[in-house]
């Protein structure tokens, strides 16, 4: 079974069924058909996990067909230990999107149902094509429909924001472009890019590459100081939006990282860890600080999103295995958190109309089902132990110290910016007397809010309590690229 | 491994899960009867153990296996030695006092099965801490206890401040935390292991080792390692200069305040140091900085439960000052001493803050000594269970407290490295006035005329309340001449009568006498003295000032921080001049957003989409 074609075209074949179903009037039956694909799109991926050959370093599940013979692009696609659990991730996210939205989501249902679906399956795409022409495509691909999301379904001020982030991310990946055009001509008309992970290069073309796909991934993850695109595509976003964009699309510039950069120019990027590990610390710091003043929770949450993707590029460029695995599981525990957070954001301002801390206090005496699970997630969000949030942290933060101890210091410094822009700004929404007529109002969660939100809390207690299954499949696959990476190819 | 060692932990966070998620089905009568039976079941198998320990048999081993990286396992898993045996009995019997206790004093609370969710909890998070045979697992329960405590300190969530206690709570703990992250990164980056028993058998080899800190200069690992170590029980054992959460957590019930910010959720770096030992012994340097900061907080603490009038708080600033005796044994390699004060302190403690909760129900949530007075009529049992509490914590011979806390003065009397000599004036003097305060204590709450409202008269409380308070004074009596080790002195008998003849005793009785001149003679002195000192004694009444300098630096100077780099660099910067600055890219935004309001989206994205394939068949074609 063509288990990776399947995780990518169900969620698409989904989108097209939900559009043919028609318009609003059919809304019941698109929603109906959006949840079976997006539940069935999940159910393809469990085999890749369960299938999965722990001990084997390389592709599986590969597939390889001619696409574009004139130019030797195919269609090829694998994953490894690195890439198989974010399909899952995805798939699994795409269900609770769906589920979000059921009875939120009023106009539109259709294009709405349908652009997430052929969001999810593309970026399944993204994870899993081993050719650089598929890779681009799908990588681009992805902007489309989070474009229509933000600009169709977001808030006031969506146009200025859906065109920011579009401009944003284009702009970048036209340079990955440029890199993959000049690999494809470097290695004698290949696009695949396991054969790019073994082409020589000289140190001087290296950096230009590195430089080519740093803003392509660092955009997308965004690191600081390309990172002003994200506060404001979060604002203005659906609350799906912003949990698709926080929980998946934030990790495809990852993702970039280790799959292009890391192999295909270890030198480079060796020689210019100094400046990932400086633009990191400082996405960790200064994020920290300035999420601590945000008066929006959107905002806030965004920023914090920014500084814990600083842990994941900061993992991955100490080039340890506590450092590299330690990212890799801080993107998944990300993409819970993040979702989980955004969510709960959602659940409120369905309720209130309003995303401003001052507007709230106190809902936890209305809400007391919604404030214990919140009080999870902001847990996760500080990095408690037992909670998914301080697995990845742990790590890199175990990884960093293998380094050097003032990089370790550093990165340790989120145990308090965390906990403390987190916690003030769920003491100042939930905690208190109750602030107004209108929190006095507040109904607590409905049982279908309760299965979103209850979903992800067992996911990111399970994760933080027994992490060992989400390592176990990374180990071989995270050793062999620090192999590779370690290696000079000059 | 034995059941029993799953069953210890795993009952209490049982009832917890019990309570917490089916505490509306159950009701109060079910919350508090699954939740004592988990606590009591846990404290029968902790007695069991202990027992079974005390016959010689320890055990060290895994239950699970929680991550694997680097070739290194992480695992959760118990070991199980005297040390850890005696917490678990001393945890497991003040937690199920506690619970018994709050069915009394919770009565009327509409959060009561919540409550015994949280309590319960912590049990399970403080034994896990205790158990642990690795860093790890003591870091989880290091951070579990401290998110019940933070949920606890704001259990009445409603008033502004008790939620600014408990975040101040976490976040002073979370600094105590990076230290200790910071340590166990360095453990495990030069030990590979986190495993107690690996890294204590490797230590002496690495003893010479040095890292470069700053750059030019060697410091010793191991004493880089366990100053950053102890940094995490700064925060969680409430040490100078991260202190300052502990009084503010009296926002929180009473019982709580009795189980864990008293009796063993603050020892628990305490616990750690002396768990930490091997570590410990091999670094002079973090050992006299351990010994300078208990002494500081020893004393200086003392003297602020002085200058307080809300009962708690004086328990509280007791509290720390008893904490800094600990700190000061751990650093006059004193370990057994840390923990038998620690145990002694446990049980009078928690009866001194029962006690007082005692009398804050009994004149209806009243916490100002200035509004009580001759209680000891209508109190009895409290008040002679406070007196038992008060004589045992000042240290009279024979009582429980006076053990340990003679032994720590003598370890730090023998104590050679710098900042001992310190260390034993600083202890020394602290009998004094920890005699001062305690009878101070005891003279305005329960002696001399009443002063609170007479329409209210106080009644003794329930037996719930006063049951466990006998249960309590009893080993604060008794505890001493049992578990104390006597083999340096000969018997206990000896050891007491060597007591009466020392100067802590006459210490000691001093501050009875001035305590009881001041607050049962002449009562107009106090003032008068406090008017005398003028700013000396401003500065003691005010905590030193830390709360204001803190507030000032770390919650309005981060703030600051914070709103500039926001407003400077992402706004004005990055997004001004960077982005939207760069008048092409205007262009394209004007274009791009007429063209957007024109609704034509889906139009401008199939645009896109065929722009972007035009554009690689271009490249491609070049």
């Amino acid at each position: 079974m063509p288990l990776l074609s399947l995780a990518i075209w169900v969620p698409v074949a989904a989108a097209l069924l939900v559009l043919a179903a028609g318009g609003d009037r059919n809304a019941p039956l698109q929603r109906a058909i959006a949840l079976a694909g997006a539940v069935l799109g999940f159910v393809v991926t469990i085999p890749l996990y369960a299938g999965f050959e722990t001990g084997v370093a390389g592709m599986q599940f590969v597939e390889l067909r001619p696409w574009i013979e004139a130019f030797n692009v195919n269609y090829h696609l694998g994953v490894d230990g690195i890439s198989v659990l974010f399909l899952l991730l995805n798939s699994f996210i795409t269900i609770l999107v769906v589920i979000a939205g059921w009875s939120v989501i009023e106009s539109r249902v259709g294009q709405y149902y349908a652009s997430f679906l052929m969001l999810s399956g593309v970026m399944n795409g993204v994870f899993s094509a081993l050719d650089g022409v598929l890779f681009y495509v799908f990588f681009e691909a992805t902007l489309i429909p989070m474009f229509i999301i933000i600009g169709v379904w977001g808030g006031p001020n969506r146009v200025y924001a859906a065109v920011k982030f579009f401009l944003y991310t284009l702009f970048g990946s036209l340079l990955m472009l440029v890199a993959v055009l000049y690999l494809y001509g470097k290695s004698g008309g290949s696009f695949a890019v396991l054969d790019w992970h073994k082409l020589p290069l000289s140190l001087a073309a290296q950096k230009w590459l590195f430089f080519g796909f740093l803003f392509a991934f660092a955009v997308k993850v965004p690191m600081w100081p390309v990172h002003t695109w994200l506060p404001d595509a979060h604002v203005e976003a659906p609350t799906g939006g912003s949990v698709v964009l926080a929980a998946i699309m934030l990790k495809l510039g990852a993702y970039g990282f280790v799959r292009f950069s890391l192999p295909i120019l270890p030198d480079a990027s060796r020689d210019l860890a100094w400046l990932m590990i400086a633009l990191s610390l400082v996405a960790v710091v200064y994020i920290g600080l300035v999420a601590l003043v945000q008066t929006d929770m959107k905002r806030l949450i965004a920023y914090s999103s920014v500084s814990h993707m600083g842990f994941v590029t900061l993992g991955f460029f100490v080039f340890n295995t506590w450092g590299v695995e330690g990212a890799l599981v801080q993107m998944i525990s990300h993409g819970f958190v993040s979702a989980a957070l955004f969510l709960c954001v959602g659940v409120l301002y369905d309720r209130m109309h309003s995303r401003m801390i001052t507007d709230y206090g106190g809902v936890v005496n209305t809400m007391p089902k919604f404030a214990a699970l919140m009080m999870l997630f902001a847990m996760a969000n500080s990095g408690l132990p037992a909670t998914s949030g301080f697995v990845g942290e742990f790590m890199v933060i175990m990884g960093a110290m293998q380094k050097n101890f003032w990089l370790a210091f550093a990165a340790a410094t989120t145990l308090v910016f965390g906990a403390a822009y987190t916690l003030w700004m769920y003491k100042r929404v939930m905690f208190g007397a109750v602030a107004n007529a209108r929190v006095a109002a507040l109904k607590d969660l409905e049982p279908r809010e309760t299965l979103v939100l209850g979903l992800l809390a067992v996911a990111v207690l399970f994760m933080g309590v027994y992490p060992l299954p989400f390592t176990e499949v990374m180990h071989a696959s995270v050793d062999e690229l620090l192999r590779h990476v370690a290696q000079p190819k000059l | 491994m034995k059941a029993v060692y799953l069953l210890a932990p795993l009952a209490p966070l049982a009832g917890a899960i019990l309570a917490g998620l089916f505490g509306r089905a159950l009701g109060r009568a079910g919350a508090h009867t699954v939740t004592i039976v988990g606590v009591l079941a846990s404290f029968v198998a902790s007695c069991w153990i202990l027992a079974d320990v005390l016959q010689g048999n320890t055990f060290n081993g895994s239950v699970y296996t929680w991550l694997t990286s680097s070739g290194v396992r992480l695992e959760i898993g118990f070991l199980i030695d005297r040390l850890s045996a005696l917490m678990m009995v001393v945890v497991t019997f003040v937690s199920l006092m506690v619970h018994v206790y709050t069915i009394g004093y919770m009565a009327e609370d509409p959060g009561y099965q919540r409550f015994f969710a949280y309590i319960s909890l912590f049990t399970f998070s403080m034994l896990m801490l205790v158990m642990a045979n690795n860093f790890l697992q003591l870091f989880f329960g290091w951070e579990a206890v401290g998110l019940v405590s933070y949920l606890l300190i704001g259990f009445w969530y409603t008033r502004p401040t008790a939620i600014h206690a408990n975040l101040k709570a976490f976040l002073v703990n979370r600094v105590g935390d990076f230290g200790f992250i910071l340590g166990i990164g360095l453990v495990l980056a030069h030990f590979g292991s986190l495993d107690y028993t690996q890294v204590f058998g490797q230590a002496p080899a690495l003893a010479g080792r040095t890292i470069e800190v700053l750059p030019g200069s060697g410091w010793l690992l191991l004493s880089v390692i366990c100053i950053c170590l102890f940094i995490g029980a700064m925060g969680k054992s409430a040490q100078f200069p991260l202190h300052v959460w502990l009084p503010d957590s009296m926002e929180g019930p009473t019982p709580i305040s009795a189980l864990i910010h008293a009796a063993t959720m603050v020892t628990a770096g305490i616990f750690m140091v002396a768990r930490m030992a091997p570590l410990y012994e091999l670094s002079p340097t973090a050992r006299s900085v351990v010994l300078v900061i208990g002494g500081i907080t020893a004393l200086s603490m003392a003297l602020v439960a002085l200058t307080q009038y809300d009962i708690k708080r004086v328990i509280a600033y007791s509290t720390l000052s008893q904490l800094g005796y600990m700190t000061v044994a751990l650093g006059a390699s004193a370990y057994s001493v840390a923990i038998f004060h620690l145990m002694t302190h446990a049980f009078f403690k928690a009866l001194l803050f029962l006690g007082a909760g005692s009398v804050i129900i009994a004149l209806h949530h009243e916490q100002d000594m200035r509004r009580m007075g001759g209680l000891s009529r209508t109190m009895p049992i409290t008040y002679w269970t406070v007196l038992i509490g008060a004589i045992s914590s000042v240290g009279i011979p024979g009582f429980a407290g006076f053990f340990s806390k003679d032994l720590i003065i003598e370890a730090a009397r023998h104590a050679m490295i710098p900042g001992a000599g310190f260390a034993y004036v600083s202890v020394l003097l602290c009998v004094f006035v920890t005699a001062a305060y305690t009878f101070r204590m005891v003279f305005m709450a329960f002696h001399g005329l009443p002063r609170f409202d007479a329409a209210h008269p106080p009644h003794e409380s329930p037996k719930v309340v006063t049951v466990p308070l006998v249960l309590l004074a009893i080993p604060s009596v008794f505890a001493g001449w049992l578990v104390g080790d006597f083999a340096d002195v000969g018997s206990p008998w000896t050891f007491v009568a060597h007591g009466l003849v020392s100067p802590p005793f006459w210490l000691a009785l001093a501050g009875i006498v001035v305590a009881y001149v001041l607050y049962r003679l002449r009562t107009d002195l106090p003032k008068r003295i406090a008017m005398r000192l003028g700013p000396l004694y401003a500065v003691v009444e005010r905590k030193y000032g830390f709360d204001e300098l803190y507030a000032w630096l770390f919650g309005a100077g981060a703030r600051m921080l914070g709103t500039g780099l926001w407003k400077a660099g992402d706004q004005t910067f990055i997004d001004g001049l960077a982005v939207n600055g760069s008048a092409r890219v205007v262009g394209w935004f004007s274009a791009l957003a007429s063209l957007l309001q024109s609704g034509m989206i889906y139009r401008y994205a199939s645009a896109m989409l065929l722009g972007v394939v035009l554009m690689t068949y271009w490249f491609l074609g070049t």
